[in-house]
């Protein structure tokens, strides 16, 4: 340790540079351009440019904030709704994640030791090829005469469907509700799953033997014992499902319809169709607000598993 | 009795999800492989098999230049995310107290889960500002370059953390204590440790800028259009077999690499197991 002290000065500086480049990128790339859509999301639209937040005129120093952004987004009935689906297809693709996710991880975490490596290999492996061709596939597959439109038609679930509201019309499951949740529990139910088989793999399995030994039949077990030991496994993979879900744009362009809104997408459409550069800064400064307390979720309880790991 | 069923049960129905699962996670990329085959004009009516699609490819010249300007580009990201990403694990796993470490940290995986359409707008207003002040940088290849590493970086930095955190730090404390210079116990003791993770994460944010196409619409300027950002267009219009047979190569180039990379990364792994096994025996 003495001689550790030492070595003080060199790696002060690279100290210094270790951190600082790094630092001023964020600084320059992440956190200055997030100031500028703030900035513009309250300035007031002049010609080609935008007025100065802060003017100085006959020794006033004024400050003039356009706040009708977001007055108008909030007001407005497209908006609103646009929010509220955009939160309510999130949910539901996290729901179904998890409905499929857990068993699945749970099935991996308790497969021969030996196979487990090559399952979550198999896992991932979708994850390594591009996301966009992914989602592009299940544009042939569900339109007309695609390989899963038949199975569903052919067996009678596209009424199933249909009554529930998630397609418009029985025969056409493309465009619907219905094809984007699919493409979006699709592209993210691997990460509800690699979080679950971490936290699940690591469980204590003589804690479900005691149990049987007290008396408690594997499916009591598993609920008493299995399922909140997971919770913070559970967590992290929701979150991890429903963030990017809220403001995804690529799944809704391509399996989406008309009707189902998603912010993103309105976002995308603001800023290039409409040219309302305002508009839709405001629209992305809401946009991370919403995403700001499932996020602060996630970073308490990927802080106690880190904390956990030490 | 009622045990050994239930013991049962269990077994085949775990074995059935995983099964559904798999065919679940697996058959698109099956469909559009088999797709890419398919002699018929009319998309999800087969017609018999065919290669006219992938020589088709070869004509397409609006394919082939986002393919090599998407390669550029994906090279690049990959090369400096692993550098950036590599200051910035060092930076958080060394330095447990500097200015500013919340806010850098929080910076640092941000992109992670900012919705890239909100990266990419914020980055747009950001180069257009500097642009109308000092006149560059103009929008194409060095912006996409620019929004890929942001969220290259931050894939990176989360990859090498990992790994970083795993090491034991006894081993830099001997090395140093027996005279290594700083920079001699980084490329000599702590690089090894972490190869591994550095081509994880090149490879990841590789695939990462290959694939992207929101920050690449935003960042995009004349003249410069990606891969992901043709086919987007493309596919945004209706099913396109030209589409299903680029889709074809990539999957297949895909699964090679990282077939080839978790062999050569499994390799190395038992390699340095057996010589940590040596080094304790002795």
């Amino acid at each position: 340790m003495q001689r550790l002290k030492q070595f003080v000065p060199t790696w002060l500086t690279g100290r210094t540079s270790v951190i600082g480049v790094p630092y001023l990128f964020l600084l320059a790339f992440f956190l200055f351009p997030f100031a500028i859509v703030f900035k513009i999301s309250v300035s007031e639209m002049e010609a080609v440019s935008f007025k100065d937040l802060i003017t100085l005129k006959d020794g006033v120093l004024a400050l003039s904030l356009k706040l009708s952004g977001y007055v108008f987004i909030t007001e407005d009935a497209l908006y609103f709704s646009t929010y509220v689906s955009s939160l309510k297809y999130a949910l539901a693709t996290t729901v179904f994640c998890l409905l499929i996710g857990y068993p699945f991880a749970y099935f991996m975490a308790r497969a021969k030791a030996t196979l487990q490596p090559a399952l979550l290999m198999l896992v991932m492996l979708p994850f390594w090829t591009s996301f966009l061709l992914r989602v592009y596939a299940w544009k042939g597959l569900l339109s007309d005469n695609g390989w899963v439109a038949d199975i569903i038609i052919g067996s009678g679930l596209n009424q199933l469907l249909y009554g529930l509201g998630l397609t418009s019309t029985p025969g056409k499951l493309m465009n619907t509700p219905f094809s984007l949740v699919l493409g979006m529990t699709y592209t993210y139910v691997p990460f509800m799953i690699l979080p679950l088989y971490s936290n699940l793999a690591k469980m204590d399995l003589r804690l479900l033997e005691a149990a049987a030994d007290l008396g408690a039949t594997p499916w009591v077990a598993f609920w008493k014992i299995t399922v909140p030991l997971s919770k913070a496994g559970i967590i992290a993979g929701s979150m991890l499902v429903f963030i990017p879900c809220v403001g995804e744009f690529v799944i809704p362009e391509l399996l989406g319809g008309p009707e189902t809104l998603m912010i993103g997408r309105v976002m995308w459409d603001e800023f290039f169709s409409n040219n309302d550069w305002p508009m839709a800064s405001s629209v992305a400064v809401v946009m991370v607000l919403m995403i700001i307390v499932p996020l602060a979720i996630f970073n308490k309880y990927q802080a106690e598993a880190q904390e956990g790991r030490r | 009795m009622n045990r050994g069923t239930s013991v049962n049960f269990n077994r085949w129905f775990g074995r059935g999800w995983l099964s559904a699962g798999y065919v679940f996670l697996y058959l698109p990329i099956v469909a559009l492989v088999l797709y890419s085959f398919n002699d018929s004009p009319i998309p999800n009516v087969w017609r018999g098999f065919t290669l006219k699609w992938y020589f088709g490819l070869a004509h397409d010249g609006e394919l082939l230049a986002g393919l090599w300007l998407s390669l550029k580009i994906a090279f690049m990201t990959a090369c400096a995310s692993v550098v950036l990403g590599m200051l910035a694990a060092f930076a958080l796993v060394k330095y447990k107290r500097f200015t500013g470490r919340t806010l850098f940290s929080g910076m640092v995986s941000a992109p992670l889960v900012m919705p890239e359409v909100v990266i990419g707008l914020s980055l747009l207003l950001m180069l257009v500002s500097v642009q109308r002040a000092l006149g560059f940088p103009e929008r194409g290849m060095m912006t996409i370059w620019f929004g890929h590493l942001l969220l290259g970086m931050a894939y990176a930095t989360v990859v090498i953390q990992a790994r970083l955190h795993d090491l034991n730090p006894q081993l830099e404390e001997a090395a140093m204590d027996l005279g290594a210079k700083p920079h001699q116990v980084f490329f000599l003791v702590t690089l090894p440790m972490i190869t591994q993770s550095l081509l994880s994460a090149w490879l990841l944010t590789f695939t990462l800028s290959l694939d992207d196409v929101v920050l690449s619409a935003f960042l995009s300027g004349p003249g410069a259009t990606t891969m992901p950002l043709v086919i987007f267009s493309r596919a945004r219009l209706g099913l396109n077999p030209s589409v299903n047979a680029v889709a074809t190569i990539i999957v297949a180039l895909v699964a090679i690499g990282v077939l080839v990379a978790s062999y050569l990364i499994a390799h190395a792994e038992r390699q340095r197991s057996l010589e940590m096994a040596a080094a304790n025996r002795a």
